[in-house]
C-alpha cells in the first residue's frame, strides 16, 4: 500500500473542489447592502411596524393593505402604537422611504426580487416631472 | 398495568377535563395581551357611504359638447388616463361622450325630437346590480363591492383576457394595449396609472368618496350631475327620479344600470 499518500491528496483536491461554491461563497459573497434613511425617515424614528417586522413581513402588509383597500373601502391603518397611517403605497411608504433608489431598490437589487409594482404606483411621488 | 374499566373511564374523564379547558385557558391567555392597543385597519371619518351609489345625469343642462368636455377632462386627469393615444382602436377611456342613437339603441323612433338627437350623451360604467362583466371575470379581478355596490377593478388581479370587455353591453371597459405612461398628458401623482394589459374603466370615483368627496365629473358639473344612495329615499338622486322622468341605458338586457338619464 505505496500509494496512501497520493490517495489522500487525492481525496483533499476532490472535496477542495466539491466544496467550491460554498469557499467561494464565503470568500466573495457581496456585503448586504447599507440603507440609507432619508432626513424624513430618522425623524420619525419608527417603521410603520417594527423594523425587524418591517424586514421580514413588509410584502404581507402590503398586500393587506391593498386588499383593505380595494375591496374593503378602508384607508386608515393604525399600527401597535396607535399611530394612523393613510394606506398608500406611493404616498406613505414612499413619504417616508423617497429615496427609493438607495433603500428599496438596493435591498431588492441584492435579494434580486423585481417588484412590477412600478409599473402602475408612482416611484418619485416628490419629485416634479 | 392492568386496565379495568374503572381506570379507563377516570382517564376519559380526565382526557375530557382538559380538553374542554383548553377555549377557557385560551380566552384568559388572550386577556394578557389586551392591554396593547390591536392593529386596525379602518374607514377614513370622513367617508360617504351607501348602500348602492347612483348617478342621474340632467342632460338638459348638458347640451353641447363643450358643456361636456370640462367633465370628462376631470375625470381623466386625475386617474391618469391616457389621451394622448391617437390609434382609436388603442383608446382608453373612462366617462366619454355618445349620441342618442349609440348610447340608447332600441330606444330610437325613426323620426326623433331633434334636440334629443343632437344631444350628446354622457356615458361612464353604469355599475350595474346584476353587473354581467364581474360574472365573466376568471380571476375575481372585477367585482361589485357589497359595501357601496360599486363594480370595481382590483388592478392587481387581472390578467387581461378581456372577457369583461366581451361580457358589457355597454362598452365601459378599455384595454391596455399599450403601456399607457407616455400618453398620460399629466400625471396625477397621488394615484397609480395602469399598465400595459389590464382592463380598465371608471370607479365612481371610490378613492374620493373614501375621502369624503364627491366624484370628480359630479363636481365638474355644475350641479348636471347628481350622485346618491339609490336605497336612501331622502338622498338628492332619489328625489330626482321621483320628480322626472328618466331613462337607463339598455333597461332591457337586466342588468340594472345605476346611472339614470334626464331628458
Ligand atoms: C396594473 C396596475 C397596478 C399594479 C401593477 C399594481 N397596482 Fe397597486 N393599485 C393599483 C390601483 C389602480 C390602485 C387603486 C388606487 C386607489 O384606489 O387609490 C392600487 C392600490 C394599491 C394599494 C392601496 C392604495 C395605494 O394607493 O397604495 C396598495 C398598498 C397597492 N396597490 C400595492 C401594490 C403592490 C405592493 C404592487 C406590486 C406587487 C401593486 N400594487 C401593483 C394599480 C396597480
Ligand atoms: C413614518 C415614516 C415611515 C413610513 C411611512 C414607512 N417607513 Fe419604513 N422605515 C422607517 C424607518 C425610520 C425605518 C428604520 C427603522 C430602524 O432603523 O429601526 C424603516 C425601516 C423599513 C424597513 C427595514 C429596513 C431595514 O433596516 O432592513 C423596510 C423594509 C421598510 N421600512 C419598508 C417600508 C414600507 C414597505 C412602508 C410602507 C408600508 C414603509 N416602510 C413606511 C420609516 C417609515
Ligand atoms: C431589507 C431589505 C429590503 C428592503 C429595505 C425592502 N425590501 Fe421589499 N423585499 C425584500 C425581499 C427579500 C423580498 C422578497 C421576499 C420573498 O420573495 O419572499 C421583498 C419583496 C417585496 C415585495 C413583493 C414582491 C413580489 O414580487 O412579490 C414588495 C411589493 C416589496 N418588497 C416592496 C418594498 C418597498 C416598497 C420597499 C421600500 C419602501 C421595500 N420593499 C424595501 C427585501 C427588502
Amino acid at each position: 500500500m505505496n500509494d496512501k499518500k497520493i490517495i489522500i491528496a487525492g481525496l483533499l483536491v476532490f472535496i477542495a473542489i466539491i466544496l467550491f461554491p460554498f469557499w467561494y461563497g464565503l470568500l466573495k459573497a457581496a456585503p448586504a447592502p447599507e440603507l440609507k434613511l432619508t432626513e424624513k425617515a430618522k425623524a420619525a424614528k419608527e417603521c410603520v411596524r417594527p423594523t425587524e417586522y418591517m424586514k421580514a413581513e413588509h410584502m404581507q402588509l402590503l398586500d393587506e393593505w391593498r386588499h383593505s383597500v380595494v375591496r374593503n373601502a378602508k384607508r386608515v391603518y393604525v399600527n401597535q402604537s396607535g399611530k394612523e397611517f393613510n394606506i398608500s403605497l406611493s404616498n406613505t411608504c414612499l413619504d417616508c422611504h423617497s429615496n427609493k433608489a438607495d433603500f428599496c431598490d438596493k435591498c431588492h437589487n441584492y435579494a434580486s426580487v423585481d417588484p412590477y409594482c412600478w409599473d402602475c404606483h408612482i416611484d418619485n411621488p416628490k419629485e416634479k416631472k | 398495568m392492568k386496565s379495568s374499566r374503572r381506570r379507563f373511564l377516570q382517564i376519559a374523564g380526565i382526557s375530557a377535563l382538559g380538553l374542554g379547558a383548553k377555549p377557557v385557558y385560551d380566552a384568559f391567555a388572550k386577556e394578557e395581551h389586551g392591554d396593547k392597543p390591536e392593529i386596525q385597519i379602518l374607514k377614513n371619518d370622513k367617508a360617504l357611504i351607501a348602500k348602492q351609489w347612483a348617478m342621474v345625469i340632467d342632460t338638459r343642462k348638458l347640451e353641447s359638447t363643450e358643456a361636456l368636455d370640462p367633465i370628462i377632462n376631470a375625470c381623466h386627469k386625475i386617474h391618469n388616463v391616457p389621451t394622448k393615444l391617437e390609434d382609436k382602436r388603442h383608446e382608453v377611456k373612462w366617462i366619454w361622450e355618445e349620441g342618442y342613437h349609440h348610447a340608447f339603441p332600441g330606444k330610437a323612433n325613426r323620426f326623433l325630437d331633434e334636440k334629443v338627437e343632437n344631444t350628446p350623451f354622457l356615458v361612464l360604467c353604469n355599475h350595474c346590480e346584476n353587473p354581467p362583466c364581474c360574472r365573466a371575470c376568471p380571476t375575481g379581478a372585477t367585482f361589485k363591492r357589497e359595501s357601496d355596490g360599486i363594480v370595481l377593478m382590483d388592478f392587481h388581479r387581472c390578467i387581461g383576457c378581456r372577457f369583461c370587455m366581451a361580457a358589457c353591453p355597454f362598452g365601459s371597459r378599455s384595454f391596455n394595449f399599450r403601456d399607457p405612461r407616455p400618453f398620460i398628458e399629466e400625471t396625477n401623482k397621488e394615484f397609480p396609472t395602469r399598465m400595459k394589459g389590464v382592463v380598465e374603466k371608471c370607479n365612481f370615483c371610490a378613492e374620493r368618496l373614501a375621502i369624503g368627496k364627491m366624484p370628480a365629473c359630479v363636481e365638474a358639473s355644475n350641479g348636471a350631475i347628481a350622485f346618491g344612495d339609490l336605497y336612501d329615499p331622502e338622498s338628492e338622486v332619489r328625489k330626482l327620479l321621483k320628480t322626472n322622468y328618466t331613462i337607463r341605458r339598455k333597461q332591457g338586457l337586466g342588468t340594472e344600470p345605476s346611472v339614470y338619464y334626464i331628458v
